[in-house]
Formats: structure tokens, sequence, C-alpha cells
């Protein structure tokens, strides 16, 4: 299958460059070659090797002219960006094109000519463009030629060869590829992952192909800014040939857009200066500020909203659309809090919750007073040591008692602040997320206490047990060298030692029951509080522009390309169809995802058991360095 | 030009391997998976409907039975959106790159692109999976050492031809390989 492969290879070869050439411009080539005066080809090309022209779709029906675009030698692909229609002064053609190069920094040249013309060869037509060759010295010349009304193309590229061998020019076959230039022009390519241990200069070297096509059309926008319907000296056929679309809201919105931003952004400013004023920086204050998560709530969203509004333009893609996903982040927040505060206004819930918070904080008192009392007695059949157990309950009951009578205390005025407080609710949800989870730590306060004492004293008798453990095998705890070592003990301290690891080897149970338990109700609360912060994480982090822009235009975020093959006949050359490929969801969501608090659980699960185990108190997130309740 | 050839797949199914000829420099490889047959798509059915109708004697619930229909349509629209591949293209470009594309049962088409410049080589390699078994893949090159490999492609991952089919495949690649290789200007 091999060697009929190659041969059929060689056959198509001869066949292709034999047959149809376009009415009388034959392979002769221009008798007075001229030398190539820029865009020379590097040596003499070997025979057989395929260009690739890319061609834009909007200009298959434009009517003849010249082709203008970017030779790309790496590659040996011509990308094609516009048609200057006939009649045309090649003089103002250079010089717009000059124009365009030094604006774009891109380097555009005369490529070839176009020729869309009807049944009947157009004799004069031929050496016409044949002439051109002569005036726009570009090699490799492309000659693309299509017959009106019909889908067969031919396309041949010269190239002359120098003074030195004015023997026939050598053709090479040429490779059509259409392309959207319009989606081309919008969309953003994006590689896929790099690995780790790839330096960032390699990516460009690589990226080469089509991205340098992308980059082409997205710098070329100078280009395209006249049109074969001005009034311009050059009359150009590209993309907005067929209908520049634009939108009264949008162009209202970007005149609105300056004058709207510098004002809220020295309302943001006065914002941020107010809450960064000393007043707030002493301790009790700042203190309380550390612990809330609604005031890191509040401070992370001021960051977000002075960096959407700041009247700096965003330098690279990446940033505009973190810009635009965070104001939609923002703006469905605000969308969904007041729903809420709607809702809630609606069936008047506030009222019926401010009535309600005083019975269940009661209750929740007096279920603890029954475990309690259930922990004082014998509690799931297990015998307490009757002392201890009456000193710890009786110390826990009278939290309990003290705990009541705050909040009976603050009873009148709960409604008034909580009607405040789901007034914050149309700051966005997120914020009364955020307070619902902090009142949720201030009701349960009591617990956290608990735990604090219980883990307390669990953990001295355990370090106290594991001391006199080692006393008690003649060992000690060698600190500077951070080992255990023999020694010899007395006699009265091994005695004393014994005493005490026998009273609180008894007295183990006891304790550790009571930290199992507060251990756990302060598990169930933190995770709670977990829960509401996942939800919060997640409305803030989601990237929703960049997933609605992927579903309504998604061409916009590409993560490649895609080709098809065109119908194909025997001896025309080979034409593809170039398509963007889109982005898949879950590679929008992972590299458009917003920056959050930040405050994400530090331990492992084999850590966490560790520290229950020895009853080191656990902090379930550290939010910058703080501690948080 | 085409032509069509009939290979089998590991596991015994019947595939069709369609291969278009367009240019000296553009082939396409299509290989056809086994269809979804009738008999196991009745026999999921039933199970499902089984088991759902031993839980409604059980609970007296009539939900059960409408969940079960609601879970039996919904499977079978994600099985055939997600999961059944119909056919696996591989069109290779001289001197643009390689292209595979898998399209599912429902019409949906999941395409990848690689670039000519990252291809090191078109190779067949064995893996060992309670038998040996033979599998096509690309090898991309690695940036960093020019003749280093960076990463393996597996092609055909679900039809899984035999090594029959894949020795044709693996020859017309390295037939436009060389000859991409001769003509390449680029070092």
């Amino acid at each position: 299958m091999g060697l009929v492969s190659r041969g059929a290879a060689e056959a198509g070869r001869g066949a292709a460059s034999a047959v149809d050439r376009p009415g009388p411009p034959d392979a002769v080539p221009n008798p007075t070659p001229t030398p190539p005066a820029e865009g020379a080809d590097p040596g003499s090309s070997r025979p057989g090797m395929v260009l690739k022209a890319f061609f834009p779709t909007c200009c298959a029906s434009a009517d003849s002219g010249l082709l203008v675009g970017r030779w790309v030698p790496e590659q040996s692909s011509a990308v094609v960006l516009a048609v200057v229609h006939f009649p045309f002064i090649p003089i103002q053609v250079k010089e717009l094109l000059a124009q365009v190069q030094q604006a774009s920094q891109v380097g555009v040249t005369v490529l070839g000519t176009w020729c869309h013309r009807r049944q009947e060869p157009e004799e004069s037509l031929g050496h016409f463009l044949e002439g051109l060759g002569a005036i726009f010295s570009h090699r490799p010349w492309f000659q693309l030629c299509r017959e009106r009304g019909s889908k067969s193309w031919s396309c041949k590229a010269t190239h002359w060869q120098g003074p030195a061998s004015p023997a026939a020019s050598g053709e090479d076959q040429v490779m059509l590829i259409f392309y959207d230039q319009r989606k081309v022009l919008l969309s953003q390519l994006h590689p896929p992952t790099a690995l780790p241990d790839r330096q960032a200069g390699d990516t460009t070297a690589s990226a080469g192909g089509l991205a340098a096509v992308f980059d082409t059309v997205a710098r070329s926008e100078a280009l395209f800014q006249s049109d074969r319907f001005d009034e311009g000296p050059v009359r150009l056929s590209h993309w907005q040939s067929e209908g520049m679309e634009a939108s009264i809201l949008v162009e209202l919105a970007k005149w609105a857009a300056g004058p709207v931003c510098l004002f809220l952004a020295c309302l943001l400013s006065l914002i941020s200066a107010a809450s960064a004023c000393r007043v707030f920086k002493l301790w009790p204050l700042s203190f309380i500020w550390s612990k809330l998560s609604t005031c890191e709530q509040l401070r992370h969203r001021l960051e977000q909203l002075t960096l959407i509004f700041s009247t700096r333009k965003a330098e690279s893609p990446a940033q505009l659309m973190r810009k635009a996903n965070m104001l939609v982040s923002v703006l469905l927040d605000v969308a969904l809090g007041l729903m809420l505060l709607s809702w809630l206004h609606r069936k008047d819930l506030i009222g019926q919750l401010a009535d309600a918070l005083i019975p269940v904080a009661d209750r929740v008192a007096e279920e603890l007073q029954h475990l309690l009392q259930w922990l004082m007695g014998a509690p799931a059949g297990l015998k307490m040591n009757r002392a201890l157990d009456q000193v710890l309950g009786r110390f826990f009951l009278y939290h309990i008692h003290l705990w009541i009578s705050y909040i009976h205390l603050m009873s009148p005025f709960i409604e008034r602040i909580l009607w405040h407080v789901g007034l914050s609710a149309c700051l966005g949800l997120t914020v009364a997320l955020s307070i619902l989870s902090d009142i949720i730590a201030l009701l349960t306060f009591h617990i956290y206490c608990f735990y604090v004492y219980g883990a307390r004293l669990y953990c001295l008798k355990i370090h106290g047990l594991s001391s006199l453990w080692r006393l008690f095998r003649g060992k000690k705890w060698n600190v500077l060298r951070q080992r255990v070592d023999s020694c010899s003990y007395d006699l009265d301290q091994l005695f004393i030692g014994t005493l005490l690891f026998t009273i609180l080897v008894f007295l183990l149970p006891t304790t550790a029951l009571y930290y199992l338990v507060f251990t756990l109700l302060r598990l169930l609360v933190v995770a709670v509080q977990g829960l509401i912060h996942l939800l919060v994480d997640l409305i803030n982090s989601l990237p929703l522009y960049s997933l609605g822009l992927r579903l309504c235009r998604p061409y916009r975020l590409a993560a490649g390309v895609k080709f098809r093959v065109l119908e194909h006949e025997t001896g025309r050359p080979l034409r593809l169809l170039m398509q963007i490929n889109p982005l898949p969801y879950s590679r929008v969501v992972h590299t458009y995802r917003l920056p959050t608090c930040g405050c994400h659980p530090k331990h492992s699960w084999g850590s966490l058991c560790r520290k229950l185990f020895f009853g080191e108190l656990i902090y379930p997130w550290r939010q910058r360095g703080n501690k948080q309740d | 030009m085409e032509d069509e050839q009939s290979f089998s797949d590991i596991c015994g199914g019947r595939l069709a391997l369609q291969r278009r000829f367009y240019s000296p420099s553009c082939l396409e490889f299509c290989l056809s998976c086994p269809r979804i047959t009738l008999r196991s798509l009745t026999a999921v059915t039933c199970t499902v409907w089984l088991a759902a109708y031993g839980l409604f004697t059980l609970c007296e619930n009539t939900m059960i039975l409408s969940a079960a229909i609601f879970i039996t349509l919904l499977g079978l629209l994600g099985y055939l959106h997600f999961v059944k591949i119909d056919h696996e293209t591989l069109l290779i470009i001289d001197s643009l790159g390689i292209q595979m594309t898998s399209s599912y049962a429902s019409g949906k088409e999941s395409t990848t692109f690689i670039e000519m410049g990252q291809v090191n080589d078109v190779v067949i390699n064995e893996a060992i999976y309670m038998k040996v078994i033979y599998y096509l893949c690309i090898l991309l090159k690695d940036p960093v050492e020019p003749h280093g490999i960076s990463q393996v492609v597996p092609l055909f991952q679900s039809a899984k031809p035999r090594l029959d089919c894949l020795i044709e495949v693996y020859r017309s690649c390295q037939d436009i390989l060389a000859h991409q290789k001769a003509t390449s200007t680029s070092p």
C-alpha cells in the first residue's frame, strides 16, 4: 500500500502542475526577470513543497484584484488579509501598506493576484495580472483564480530564480485553507496547559504555526479601517465588507463608561480611606474585625469593585476577562441578595425570625443542660469519677446560665438588629451568608468556650500522663536533644510520680468523655459554617462571564482549530476549511477562576486526627495568619 | 479515492475502516465502531424496570415507577451523548498536522488537532492488559530536548482495532511523515 501510494503521489503532482492554466498566462517566465527586491525566498525551494494559503471566506466572492497579506517563511504559508480592487495606483497601495506596517508591526505586503471571472477567459486581464508580478516583487507570487458561480478554484505560486539562472521558474503546489476572518480576529487562542518544567521562552517558539495566523489577523486592525465602499484612493475587501455590526446601546455604554467609572472610583477610594483610618486599628475593634467573616467578604468585594471601576485600561485580554467576570459576579450577587430581601419582606420572615430566635436559643441551652445532667449521671453505662464529674458539670451549667441571661438581656433589640442585618442583603447574597455564618458563630459561642475548656483540660492531662509514664519507666524527655533519655530518679520522686500517674489515669475517662462530647458539638458547628463558606466561595470565584461567552460566542475562546476537507477534484488544489475548536467548559472554569479570600482548611485528615487525639485546639481555617472562631 | 475494509477489534466486534485519499499529502481514515444492539438495550431497560417494580412492591409508592422511567430515558440520552462513540476519524495533512475526531452517537463531535511541528513520530505500541494489545499512538516532541519525547497520544481508543488494521493505518501515516520530513524547510 505504501509503494502504491507513493507512485500515485508522483503522478498526482505531475498532473496538477501541467493542467489548468487560467487562460493565456503561460508557464513561460517573464522575459525580464527582475531580481526580487523584497520578500526574497531564502535559497531555492525544494521541488514538491506544498505552500499553504490562508484565504478569508469573505473574499471568496470579491471582484478581481491584488492579494494583500503576510508571508510566513518558516511555515511556508501566506495569510491573505484583504483584496485590493482595480483600479488602483501601485504607489498608493505601497504607501497604504507601509502605513499599516508601521501601525501594526505586521509585515503586510502584496502577495499575488486574485482573479474572479466569468466563463470566457479575458486575455488582457491575464497579461495584466502577469505584469503586476513585475511591479510588486514578492516571492513566491501567488495567482489564485476562481470561476464565477462554480466551485472550481485554481492556484499556483511561482518563483523567479535570480538573474544567474534564468531558467524556467519553479512552481509549487498550493493548499488553500479557508478561514472566517471575523471569528479569527475576535478569538483568543489558549495553548494547552504547559508542563511545569517548560520555560516561558519555549512556548513562543513552539507556538508557531496557527498561532502566527491568529496573531497576524488580530494585529492587522489598521488594515481593516477602510473599505471598498469608502472614497479613499485604495479600495479593499475584507470582513467588514459584509457589513459592520454595531449597537447603539454598546456605543452609548462606552461613551458613558468614562465619567461613571471616574465618579465610582472616587467614591470607592473615599470608602477605602475611611475604612483604613486609625480608629479602626485600635485593639478591641481590630480584633473583632479580624474575627468576623463578614468584614473579610466586604473587604474582598471592595477590592474587586475598585479593580473594576479603576480608570486604567486593561492591559491584556486576561485582565479584561477578569474585570468582566468580577463585574458579572458582583451584579449576580446583588441580584440574588435583592431577591432574598424581597422574599424575606414579603413573608415578614424577619419578624418571625426575631420572635423565634430567643426560644431557639433557650431550647439549645436546655438541650445542653440535659446533656450535662446526663454526663453527670452514668452516661452510656460508664462509671464516672463522682467528684470531678460534679465539678465539671456544675462549672459548665453555670456558664450556660450566664449565657441565657445575656440572651434575655439582648432580646428587646434582636428585631431591630435583624432588620438592619436583613438590609445588608442588598449588598449581596455573599454578605448575607457571611452574616449568617457570623450569627451562628456568635450564638454557639458557649459551645466554643466549652470546647476550649475541655480541650485544654484534656491536653494537660495527656501531657501529664505521658511525662509520668516516662517517669514510671525510668526515662526522661531531653529538651536539648529532643529525644527520650534514661534517667535515674530518687525514691521520693518515683513515689510521688507513680501516685500522680495513677490519679490521672483514673480521672482520664471522665475528662475524655467531656472532651469528646464538646469536640463533636464543635465539629458540627464548624461543618455548618464550612458549608456556608463553601457556598460563598463558589459565588465569589465562578467566572460567569467566561461561561456565558463560551455558551453564546464559542469562537471567542479557542482551544485550537479543526479542519474539514472540502469537495476535492483531482487536478485541483486541495481546499480545507479551518474552524475554531472552542475551549471545553472545565478548562474555561479552570483558566478564568477568580481568586477568593483564600480561606481553605490547611490540615490534612491525618494531622487533624492527630491534633484531636492529643487535645490540641483546631482552627479550621486561617485567614492571612489570623485565627478565626 | 475511497475504499473500505472490514476488520475486528480486540473484543471480537466488527469494525469498518474507510480510507479516503484526497491528495498525496492528505489522507483520512474513518473507523466505525460496532453499533449499540437492540438486545443489550432491551436487557438494560428490563433490568432497571424489574428492579423498580420490585421496589414498588415493597414501598407501594408510584413515584418509584415514574422515577425509573425518567432514569432510563435520561440514562439513555446521556449514554448516547457522552459515552457511545459512533466512529473515529484520523485526518493527516502533510505540513499542517494530524487531527483526531470522535463522533458520538448523538452527533456530537470532539476534535483534537496536533500541529506537525509538535509531532515526533507515529508508532504502534504494545500494552499488557490481561493479554497483549497493540495501539497506535503519536509521539510529541519535547521543546526542551530536540530528540526527546514529551507526551504519548493514543489513537482509536474507543474502536480498539487489532494489529492488522493498525498496520494499514501505520504504513500510510509513515509515508506521509516521511514525505513531510523530506520536504520540510525548517531544520
